[in-house]
């Protein structure tokens, strides 16, 4: 605990601050104002800490956060700061999956509660919802015991006429044993969505095994003969992998498939895009141009639509020409992850309901060995196996949710409230790189699912304009991908910073307005059954009519006149994003207010500054 | 007539056209003195598009064999094509839409035409008038007083006949300081702030040359504005180095030692050809759909036009950061007094004042700080986007105000009782409109023109019931505070609803809106009906009571 400690307001120059307390707990470093109110960092959330020189008020130290919160406290006493920030390093770099904050979180709940939870998510339930197994489509129960990939789930669903030394030929011919299996399957097109890693063909190797399998995810699919095969990689790279025995399939080795190299830069690349983007949007003082001009060299708008245009690609495929796609990338749990996942997004509206979303999550992320462990650094590893891919898949759902504002049944808060937890290791979904390390820790009974707490707090995630029957004839989106409609996601970004923010959100006022109607609906209903019963019996005795009175005013009260004017505009991702539902006292209403009315947005006041100065 | 001779092919017929958003349709072409019609053919369904001449910006025309094809551009920045048989009709039509959309004089112009096929509720020649204004202003404080002393448009051509000005300068006073002040525009009230008293006055350059020029009346008229003892602020919309370079023109700035209480700070507001290229490149990146990410934020950073958004937000909350914080007064200007200034001083009100935020506020708003305080609007909005002649006066200054008002809305969605609507009926106007009221460089020449009597003015067709639904804000909820908008990067963006509005479908967006306005419609019903069953049950218990009571 240490006292007087300053936080800075991050984008102002005139040291705009609030004094107060910081506290550090096991899981936690915690800060309280002046006024009380708190600011929690869960330990695990924090990327990056930093200690600038000392200055005349204090040692300032700087949190980076991974759910890009940067928060710049000055400690008044240099030991204090240096006491701070070391055992902020320590506890930030966790060693053991054990010490993460999953295996101590107890939400007080059950074990049957627990097991229950776990089984919000039935993937074998999913499978059955698209249409498998079929006549063309079987379970097969090759990698029942993790033997032939290790970074696959035990289930996994190929064409009937792929038998298993078929399989077994083709892993051994694929990276990390990464063959192709099924990923979606599109039950109208009877087209299917495949996901493998890249060949190890180098400059001429075959494989007659793997030739077979593509043939028979071809063959699966009586409605085109043709198959594309989708190498996510931009191809100097997929080139480049040839002299390392990797590569890309050779179009005349494999009959009947259609080659496409579609140009997404690797986990790098990303990693150091994501950086620039945020050097820039962190500056001082920004100018539009340079905000612009680093927006475009940080590439990171770039990716995005790559993405989506890869994604946009398969679905075409699928969609107009009813052809099954393979899709690949080097290991085939980056790009392809995003790709695929994208794609089924796009084909399939079940994936825009907020209980659908969590299921492809689970299904093209989670059980398919995304690394989400190296990738989000949840222990202290690699820091060149860190990037940001979970993130752009996010970030490209958010950019379809803008054009299409009335295709899914989640909102903004819903997606970022998933990546908050990504990083948070709060529940036990996303901890490990694969399947088979998530049964060896045993995180079904040491720790909880994300899901259904997010299930059970839906209403904040709601889309109050989700229309469930959005181009019914046929359920495919098919964004515009020029670039113009890719925009900075400034609620991502700064989502802490709240001066950047609109002060006014339509969208929580049309979600409790919504949310007020349903309520209102029910008090109409009893009102008009309260009349109907006074009508029915006119001669009811007074002491009778008394009681019903009595009764009759807490409905009055369920909407009474103040309702209205309390609700609109508190923001409902910042009450959820607090942290963890840990302080509920910690109503904004009453911030949101003070800064409503009074605070002067930091820029202006920093222009201010400057023209003072030059009077 | 004189248009007769202008048209040489009235009709044609077997035209298609070609839109944003629509199949290819066939129909007739006609044109008349001020429109250009089209009509589809198809019997079940006709289709008629109507396109004032003056909404022409630039036609292009081009020959495959003997079919003509013309694109015309038009200042609301829509692209459209007509591909007319026969080379002879389509050089005539092409040379008619020219000499027709270019037409010199005022007029000739369609307002002078224009017969209302609506009832005039409200004449809106009449609605702001100065007197309105003032007798509001005289009912909070009495330190101000209207002059008369430019009926004729002899003290300053470019001011109303009546401002307000301190109550303790008089009119000869007021003549001195004209003679010293850039195109005769001396210090006069913009905005008095109820909440403290404070003041922003706008005005031009001071005269003061190279060998600085001063004038006691000045100095008094704007020492006026002050309390005793109080400072105030003189924004300058130039950056120093602009304003010093003035006095070589004879223009200039104040200096401290002859206006010691006052603070002068720069700005730096681009001027107006900088600002028309600004457009003109926006457009273009726009336009073009196959730029790559890279490319087009390039380009969007090249057209500089966010900011200059930036540039001008930021000078509006300086100024009413002084006002409304710093208790002091504000005294506005640039060079002319007629563009930058404009835009600093009208925003401002916007951020402090509540009532700007509405409709008529608005409107109002419109009349005083851009109409009569004489923003040259019939040089300004000659041109739009695709103008390639290189004239010198055109500008978007106040499309970049209303641009900045999209944004302040963007950031207070229920702030306002007007939506994006009705900004951008505003922009289409200001640019080309059946109304007079943006005829003219400013009220001498609109008195001149006898505008009130002889065309129709937009608030009158605005300000109808009909019209107005279209308008209005649905989660517009009275804030009477002062609302101060972020400036930073990443909180402005681009007008989409302006620049975008005819290069991507917008269905889903408003399928959105649409569905949001059914909301709260829904809302509003629930809860009339929810009131009138509460009042129902109340009355049958007191009915009961009296009953009992008896």
């Amino acid at each position: 605990q240490v006292e007087q400690v300053k936080l800075l307001d991050r984008f102002s120059t005139s040291n705009k601050s609030l004094t107060g307390t910081l506290y550090l707990t096991a899981t936690h470093l915690l800060f309280i104002d002046s006024s009380q109110r708190e600011t929690w960092i869960l330990h695990h959330h924090i990327a990056a800490v930093e200690k600038l020189p000392l200055t005349t008020s204090g040692c300032p130290l700087v949190i980076q956060c991974k759910n890009f919160r940067i928060v710049h406290f000055v400690v008044p006493r240099e030991r204090d700061c240096h006491d701070i920030y070391n055992s902020l390093l320590q506890l930030s770099r966790t060693a053991k999956y054990e010490e993460l904050y999953a295996f101590s979180y107890n939400p007080k709940q059950n074990e049957s509660e627990q097991v229950k939870g776990w089984q919000l998510i039935d993937l074998a339930e999913e499978y059955k919802r698209m249409g498998v197994p079929n006549d063309y489509w079987q379970l097969s129960d090759a990698n029942r015991d993790y033997k032939i990939c290790e970074t696959y789930p035990r289930e996994l669903y190929v064409p009937r006429t792929a038998s298993k030394p078929i399989i077994v030929g083709s892993s051994k011919f694929r990276s990390k044993g990464r063959f192709p299996v099924l990923s979606y399957y599109h039950k109208k097109k009877e087209a299917a969505i495949c996901r493998c890693s890249q060949p190890l063909s180098g400059f001429s190797a075959r494989c007659l095994e793997d030739e077979h399998m593509l043939q028979a995810i071809s063959k699966a699919n009586p409605s085109n003969r043709y198959m594309y095969v989708m190498d996510t990689r931009p191809k100097l790279n997929a080139m480049a992998n040839r002299a390392a025995g990797k590569g890309y399939e050779n179009e005349d080795n494999y009959s009947n498939i259609r080659f496409q190299f579609v140009g997404i830069e690797n986990i790098h690349v990303m990693r150091s895009s994501l950086q620039k983007l945020l050097e820039v949007s962190g500056t001082k003082g920004l100018s539009v141009n340079d905000f612009l001009s680093g927006l475009e060299n940080s590439g990171w708008l770039r990716h995005i639509k790559a993405v989506l245009d890869a994604a946009l690609f398969l679905v075409k495929a699928i969609a107009v020409e009813s052809a099954s796609v393979l899709v690949h990338c080097s290991d085939g749990w980056d790009r392809t992850s995003q790709v695929c996942s994208l794609g089924a997004l796009l084909l399939d509206s079940y994936y825009r309901t907020i209980k659908g979303f969590m299921v492809l999550i689970e299904k093209d992320w989670i059980s398919f060995g995304h690394k989400f462990s190296d990738r989000c650094c949840q222990l202290d590893g690699d820091p060149k196996e860190i990037s940001p891919v979970f993130t752009q898949f996010l970030e490209s759902v958010w950019n379809l949710t803008e054009q299409f504002p009335r295709a899914f049944e989640f909102n903004e808060a819903f997606l970022l409230q998933i990546h908050e937890h990504v990083h948070s290791c709060q529940f036990g979904n996303f901890l490990g790189n694969c399947q088979k390390e998530r049964e060896e820790l045993k995180l079904k009974e040491k720790t909880y699912s994300l899901w259904p707490f997010l299930l059970g707090e839906q209403k904040k995630y709601q889309n109050p304009l989700y229309n469930p029957d959005f181009s019914p004839e046929l359920t495919l989106l098919e964004p515009n991908t020029v670039s113009f409609n890719f925009k900075f996601w400034r609620n991502m970004y700064h989502q802490f910073d709240r001066s950047m923010h609109p002060r006014q959100s339509v969208f929580n006022l049309i979600m409790n307005m919504s949310e007020q109607n349903k309520q209102l609906e029910e008090d109409i209903k009893e009102l008009e059954a309260k009349i109907k019963q006074r009508n029915g019996q006119p001669d009811a005795t007074f002491v009778k009519e008394h009681q019903q009175f009595a009764h009759s005013v807490p409905v009055a009260l369920k909407t009474s006149p103040c309702f209205k004017k309390e609700q609109p505009l508190i923001p409902v991702h910042d009450a959820v994003r607090t942290i963890e539902g840990s302080n509920t006292a910690d109503n904004r209403y009453s911030e949101f207010m003070e800064e409503f009315s009074k605070a002067e947005p930091a820029v202006v006041s920093l222009e201010y500054g400057v023209a003072r100065m030059t009077c | 007539m004189e248009f007769a001779e202008l048209i040489k092919t009235p009709r044609a017929d077997n035209v298609v056209l070609h839109r944003p958003f629509y199949p290819a349709v066939e129909g007739t072409l006609c044109l008349t003195g001020h429109h250009l019609i089209f009509s589809s053919r198809r019997q079940d369904n006709a289709e008629e598009l109507w396109l004032l001449h003056s909404n022409i910006d630039s036609i292009e025309k081009r020959f495959m064999g003997s079919l003509g094809t013309i694109i015309i551009k038009c200042k609301d920045l829509r692209i459209i094509q007509l591909d007319i048989p026969g080379m002879e009709e389509s050089l005539n039509i092409a040379s008619s839409i020219e000499a027709l959309s270019t037409l010199d004089s005022v007029t000739l112009m369609y307002p002078f035409f224009y017969r209302p096929m609506f009832e005039i509720i409200e004449d809106g020649w009449r609605l702001f008038l100065p007197d309105q204004e003032f007798e509001l202003l005289s009912s909070v404080t009495d330190e101000w007083r209207l002059s008369c002393v430019n009926k004729e448009f002899t003290v300053c051509p470019s001011y109303p006949p009546v401002v307000i000005v301190p109550k303790s300068i008089d009119d000869e006073a007021l003549r001195k300081v004209a003679t010293f002040r850039h195109g005769s525009r001396f210090p006069v009230l913009s905005y008095y702030h109820k909440k403290n008293g404070m003041v922003m006055m706008r005005s031009s350059q001071p005269l003061t040359g190279t060998n600085g020029r001063r004038c006691k009346e000045d100095e008094k008229l704007i020492n006026a504005t002050l309390r005793p003892g109080k400072r105030g602020y003189i924004i300058d919309t130039r950056s120093l180095n602009v304003a010093q370079q003035a006095r070589a023109k004879g223009g200039g700035f104040e200096q401290e030692a002859h206006y010691p209480q006052w603070r002068r700070i720069h700005k730096c507001i681009e001027r107006f050809n900088i600002l028309q290229e600004s457009l003109i490149k926006l457009v273009e990146a726009c336009n073009d759909q196959s730029h790559n990410m890279d490319r087009w934020l390039s380009k969007l950073e090249a057209s500089n036009w966010l900011t200059h958004i930036k540039e001008i937000l930021t000078a509006a909350c300086l100024a009413a950061q002084c006002i409304d914080r710093e208790g002091a007064s504000v005294l506005v200007h640039g060079t002319e007094g007629t563009d930058s200034t404009l835009q600093v001083t009208s925003l401002a009100q916007i951020i402090l004042d509540p009532r700007c935020r509405t409709i008529r506020g608005f409107e109002s708003l419109v009349v005083r700080e851009w109409l009569q305080a004489g923003h040259p609007f019939q040089q300004r909005c000659a041109q739009s986007a695709y103008s390639n002649s290189k004239q010198k006066w055109e500008a978007p200054v106040f499309l970049l105000f209303l641009d900045c008002v999209w944004q302040i809305l963007r950031q207070f969605p229920c702030s306002f009782e007007f939506n994006e609507q009705f900004l951008i009926m505003l922009f289409e106007h200001a640019y080309a409109s059946q109304f007079g009221t943006f005829l003219g460089n400013n009220e001498n020449e609109r008195s001149k023109l006898k505008l009130p009597q002889k065309t129709m003015s937009l608030w009158s067709w605005v300000n109808r019931s009909e019209e107005l639904s279209k308008f209005r804000n649905p989660l517009f909820e009275a804030n009477s505070l002062v609302i101060w908008p972020s400036v930073a990067p990443q909180s402005l963006q681009l007008w989409e609803g302006v620049f975008l509005r005819w290069n991507r479908s917008s269905k889903f967006l408003d399928e959105a809106q649409e569905e949001m306005i059914n909301i709260i419609n829904y809302n509003k019903e629930l809860q009339a009906k929810v009131n009138a069953l509460r009042r129902q049950l109340a009355e049958m218990e007191t009915d009961d009571k009296m009953l009992k009571n008896l």
